[in-house]
């Protein structure tokens, strides 16, 4: 029946949720809203579902806009990482969408509800559109797509706080895209081209020009900003932490990921891995990695609000995927990919976990969870399990991607940097402990005696996420196959 | 030593990078939300600038077509920059309108008293 659409869904994918975006404008009625977005994402959901199938079994798909040949028209270009990338964006907002009516109908006001979800596809277009593009600079536009309807959708959390969160990351995220732009025009003015693969054919003769590598050191520092690489990663606790539940959820599921896949995209594509050579981005990048692995932890290990808590431990994961980039190897590159769809997985699961307890006792100060282990037991048992799977238990995703990592480590004869890895996991155990000692350990309070489960609306997302922790913990052919052959076309290794 | 050839040809370069940083650092230093939006502009326009300067020919005019132009300058990063100037048009408007939010719930807009107030909230 829709067979004509086949050979567009590289686009439709990105269309689908822009055009339901303005629809849920103009229905201004907050259940409508709400399927529309639910209905919109899903269909993203199928067509990136599709489209890593096609990929795995007939190779990269090229779409052209306009049917303009593709180093003048933009192309849209999907490979094994982006359509894996692509896979669980979708498949992470598909499911928070579901979480999200209850949640979203407790925390901000109802004639606000359907801008919420107007800005939620804003967002959602603009990060598969990163993903999915081939042209740097229309990378740029849906860079700042994604990023001003997240700064919006900071904005909407209901303490006052939220307001100077969403100001803040506005100020260092615009900084970020305009260096991303200045490196992309420095490029241009080297290569005379922004598609993709035309710049990457490009580089080898140009590597050693002052420009292209002042340009990469721009889009570093740039994307550096947007994925909350420590040192920049100080938007980043504020964000998560006054954000409504569902968007915290989303947003550290899904959008640094998508900064981390740029990153990869900027590095391995278009400079191609010898670049390393010239600038030692490498370096910087492991000793950054490695800062942000320990002391983010032990930040994490200090807090009180628990959502702080998580953000401070999304920073440091993000240093375990940096660490894996500078390895510059194949086993380095697998660590990343895996620990991007691994770490959606995790912080999901806990981030709607902690927006089911939310919703129940209000707050979201450790102080406040005491005895919750027997009060909202399904909850709680869920926060555990993706906590588990947080520090990288075996059997769960986590461990999963700390395997890889330490093997890429170890290969590369770099165990100091393996032990570090180690400390890091030992350093989450103390804190996601914290949490569960409270919740299970302390007696229930009498005031909070009253608090019953989270309803199933919520239960159940949150379970599909701790039941994907464990399924692609124990059957990981399908991952890490995926993870490898985008590694090794990154390194451009024979598949 | 050649440098007086040099400073003029590259004079749209030199401004681009002293823009950049009176933007960057006014971005940086001030307390004033509605100063760092500003800071935050000649920033944007600074870039602005350096794709203009990158399309720029000698002797090139419009990109017209016509039989008596030979040379023209690149119309391709005027493109761009017009899209950039929608962007950063987008994000100057959503900061302002989130300085209004902050000047309501807060009642300043001064960086040190909002931090301030921030810790007491938390």
């Amino acid at each position: 029946m829709f067979e004509f659409l086949t050979p567009h869904q590289a686009i439709l994918i990105v269309v689908i949720p822009l055009l339901a975006s303005p629809i849920c404008l103009i229905v201004r009625h907050s259940g409508i809203a709400w399927l529309i977005a639910l209905v919109a994402s899903w269909i993203s959901f199928a067509i990136a579902i599709n489209l890593l199938n096609q990929v795995t079994t007939v190779g990269p798909i090229s779409y052209l806009l306009g049917n303009w040949p593709a180093p003048w028209g933009i192309e849209y270009k999907v490979d094994t990482l982006s359509a894996f990338v692509l896979l669980f964006i979708s498949g992470i907002s598909s499911i928070t969408l579901i979480f999200a009516r209850k949640s979203v109908y407790f925390e901000i006001a109802e004639d606000r509800i359907y801008l919420f979800y107007t800005m939620f596809l804003l967002a959602f277009a603009g990060l598969l559109g990163i993903t999915i593009t081939g042209d740097a600079f229309n990378l740029f536009v849906f860079l700042e797509i994604s990023s001003l309807s997240s700064y919006v959708l900071i904005s909407l959390g209901s303490s006052r706080n939220a307001l100077t969160a969403a100001y803040r990351y506005l100020i260092l995220g615009t900084v970020g895209a305009t260096f991303y732009v200045i490196g992309v025009g420095l490029l241009y003015q080297m290569t005379g081209t922004l598609n993709i693969a035309d710049l990457a054919d490009r580089m080898p003769e140009l590597s050693d020009t002052k420009t292209v590598l002042i340009s990469l050191g721009f889009i570093t520092v740039g994307i550096g900003l947007k994925l909350g690489l420590f040192p920049l990663h100080v938007w980043l606790p504020n964000a998560y932490a006054y954000a409504p539940s569902v968007v915290t959820a989303f947003l550290a599921a899904t959008a640094t990921k998508v900064a981390v896949y740029v990153l990869l995209r900027v590095y391995f594509t278009i400079f191609g891995y010898q670049i390393f050579n010239k600038l030692v981005i490498d370096e910087l990048l492991l000793v950054l990695g490695l800062i942000a692995v320990i002391s983010m932890s032990i930040v994490a290990i200090f807090q009180t609000n628990i959502k702080k808590l998580l953000a401070y431990s999304s920073v440091a994961q993000v240093g375990y995927m940096v660490i894996g980039i500078s390895a510059v190897t194949v086993t380095g590159l697998t660590s990343t990919i895996l620990h991007l769809f691994n770490h959606a997985l995790i912080k999901g699961g806990l981030f709607l976990a902690l927006a089911a307890i939310f919703l129940r006792i209000k707050s979201v100060k450790i102080d406040d969870m005491a005895g919750l282990g027997k009060l909202m037991p399904f909850t709680m048992a869920a926060f555990l399990m993706s906590g588990l799977s947080l520090i990288g238990v075996p059997l769960t995703v986590g461990f999963i991607s700390k395997w890889y990592l330490i093997l890429a480590t170890l290969e590369k004869g770099w165990w100091p940097v393996a032990i570090i890895v180690l400390i890091g996991s030992l350093l989450s155990i103390v804190y996601v402990w914290k949490v569960i000692e409270i919740a299970y350990f302390r007696p229930v309070p009498d005031k909070s005696s009253k608090i019953k489960e989270a309803p199933l609306s919520m239960l159940i997302p949150i379970w599909i996420l701790v039941t994907a922790n464990y399924y692609f913990g124990i059957a990981t052919d399908y991952t890490i196959s995926s993870a490898l052959s985008a590694a090794k076309e990154l390194m451009g290794v024979a598949l | 030593m050649n440098l007086s050839f040099e400073i003029p040809g590259l004079i749209n370069y030199w401004i681009v990078i002293i823009f950049m940083m009176i933007g960057l650092y006014i971005v940086i230093s001030h307390g004033n939300l509605i100063k760092k939006i500003v800071g935050l502009n000649i920033f944007q326009v600074s870039v602005f600038v350096l794709y203009i300067s990158i399309s720029k020919i000698d002797g090139g005019s419009a990109p017209i077509l016509d039989e008596t132009i030979k040379s023209y300058s690149n119309p391709l990063p005027h493109v761009l920059i017009l899209t950039a100037i929608v962007v950063g048009v987008a994000t100057t408007s959503l900061g302002l309108a989130l300085i209004v939010r902050i000047r309501e719930a807060f009642g300043t807009v001064e960086e040190d008293d909002l931090l301030k107030s921030e810790r007491l909230d938390d």
